[in-house]
């Protein structure tokens, strides 16, 4: 078993420790498709959120009831169920981000991250603390997104949440998919930085 | 140890024990030399500005070498001129009238992402210089791709806009390209010594073929890449190359124009990134010739060298993997023989 956490620890675990996308490195299709701006990060993160925490939730539930073998289609039915429930509420009440984002959205079905949670952490762990370990890994991949976007649309774009902010030609790589691995694997490195400088860490790759 | 002793005391090492007085900066200051006829037509044609983006582009590579190495905490080594000689082609791989951010970040693209991120010189996958351009290429493509009109005077100021000679016979065809330059020997003319727009260290074909020759004659390359690229080049625009059918193209324009003389001599024949054995880099100049020619006539864009060259950077390591040397003194086993 593993020894308990406190939900601080657990939410600031998501963050900077086992950050989805920097140290982790895993979901990096949505990190590339949809931070072409803030805004779309910023939606996309809060969907994200979302579906963490109500799977855990639920998977931290029902651990006990699901017999071992059948537990992968298990999980994959409730992420499907969480994920259509914020389709279609973003499909109501934020119409126009979900015109850009509405694909990825759906398929956030398939993301890495949150099945690898579900399956290491809430399928072991009790309600309250599955719930803080969603809410931590999805704090830091909107964190992470929204960094992201943040360097792509104003280099790319000159532009900060569609408004624009420098008024001189901006860098049309950054907004392509090129630019995005260029911005993930700058902030990766920021990250290992500060991680092997202040915290004594060892950086994402671990040696 | 008396006389008789240290004369009988073998040194024992390992390889190389052959040298030769060849060093990496040697090396890339005579490429920087041969780089100097097409770079003085260059600035010929197109005056003041020309002399600023090669400089901006020069200084900025090795400033951001050694920036770099500083900050990284390596032996600081901008005196081997690899970072000078990356600036120096970048520079004249631009249009000369690019605002001056685009040579700045164009060498902070070649020299740190390029080449310092991936291990240094000698680790770098592409050819540092076509990675910067392609950047800028595609970030400010508007800015990229306006041309200077050249001028034979050396004040060209406020010079007016035009389109290169291979831009014209992509988009208007090779009639309008006649109206432009009159006949055809006048084309070859000017396309040979550089009066025709283009990138500033590109246009000058007979002085980049000087440049070419001089490395070749002095060893520093060899006929392999630059004979199979180009070869490859003027076949397939006989071959392709013309609107009436097969076998009507005109393969001098395609070997004059655009950056083939600058790419073929001088950028695909670079240690690094291209293949170390001989059939490989028989291979490796088809390869370049034939995305080039792919480009050109069914691309988007109207040149292609610098995206043939970067594709095939890539097959690099997988050429010298697939046409192996045969180790010295080796015998041939047959295998029969090997059952």
């Amino acid at each position: 078993m593993i020894k308990q956490r406190s939900n601080w620890e657990l939410i600031k675990n998501g963050i900077f420790g086992e950050n989805t996308i920097f140290r982790m490195a895993i979901s990096l299709c949505p990190s590339i498709a949809v931070t072409t701006g803030i805004r779309n990060a910023f939606y996309m993160g809060i969907a994200v959120i979302f579906v963490q925490v109500m799977v855990n939730v639920s998977v931290s539930a029902i651990r006990k009831i699901i017999h071992p073998r059948i537990r992968i289609p298990i999980f994959m039915l409730i992420i499907a169920g969480w994920v259509s429930v914020i389709d279609m509420t973003m499909a109501a009440f934020a119409r126009p981000a979900y015109k850009e984002i509405g694909l990825y959205i759906q398929l956030i079905v398939a993301f890495a991250s949150i099945f690898a949670r579900a399956e290491v952490f809430a399928s072991k762990n009790k309600m309250t603390s599955s719930a803080m370990d969603g809410l931590g890994m999805g704090i830091g991949f909107l964190v992470a997104l929204v960094l992201i976007g943040f360097f792509r649309e104003l280099l790319g774009k000159g532009a900060l949440w569609g408004m624009p902010i420098i008024h001189s030609k901006p860098m049309l790589i950054m907004i392509m998919p090129t630019g995005g691995f260029f911005a993930v694997g700058f902030l990766m490195a920021f990250f290992n930085w500060i991680d092997i400088k202040f915290f004594g860490g060892k950086g994402a790759s671990g040696v | 140890m008396d006389a008789t002793e240290k004369e009988h005391s073998f040194i024992v090492s390992s390889s190389p024990h052959v040298r030769s007085g060849e060093t990496t900066s040697r090396i890339m200051w005579t490429v920087s030399l041969s780089l100097l006829p097409a770079l003085l037509m260059g600035f010929y044609f197109f005056g003041p500005k020309a002399i600023l983006v090669t400089a901006l582009s020069i200084i900025s590579a090795v400033a951001s070498e050694y920036i770099f190495e500083k900050i990284s905490g390596k032996k600081a080594a901008i005196s081997d001129g690899s970072s000078f000689l990356t600036g120096l082609l970048l520079g004249m791989n631009l249009p000369p009238s690019v605002p001056f951010y685009i040579p700045v970040i164009g060498s902070i693209v070649a020299v740190v992402i390029t080449k310092q991120l991936f291990g240094g010189l000698g680790f770098n996958i592409f050819n540092p210089a076509l990675i910067g351009r392609a950047f800028v290429l595609i970030s400010w493509p508007r800015a990229m791709t306006t041309w200077m009109a050249p001028t034979a005077a050396f004040v060209a100021l406020d010079a007016k806009t035009t389109a290169t000679p291979l831009g014209i016979l992509k988009e208007e065809g090779m009639g309008h390209l006649m109206e432009v330059f009159g006949s055809k020997i006048n084309l070859y003319t000017e396309l040979l010594l550089g009066h025709s727009a283009g990138s500033l260290g590109e246009v000058s074909a007979i002085a980049l073929i000087v440049g070419g020759v001089f490395l070749l004659v002095r060893g520093y390359i060899t006929w392999h890449i630059p004979f199979s690229f180009l070869g490859t080049v003027a076949l397939l625009a006989w071959v392709f190359g013309g609107k009436a059918g097969l076998f009507t193209g005109d393969p001098i324009i395609h070997l004059l124009s655009g950056g083939l003389m600058l790419g073929a001599f001088f950028m695909a024949t670079d240690y690094v990134t291209s293949p170390s054995v001989r059939k490989g880099q028989i291979i490796f100049g088809i390869g370049c010739g034939a995305i080039t020619m792919l480009i050109r006539l069914k691309g988007g864009f109207p040149e292609g060298v610098m995206f043939a060259i970067l594709l095939m950077n890539c097959f690099s390591p997988l050429i010298d993997r697939s046409v192996t040397r045969k180790p010295f003194g080796a015998i041939k086993v047959n295998k029969e023989q090997k059952k």
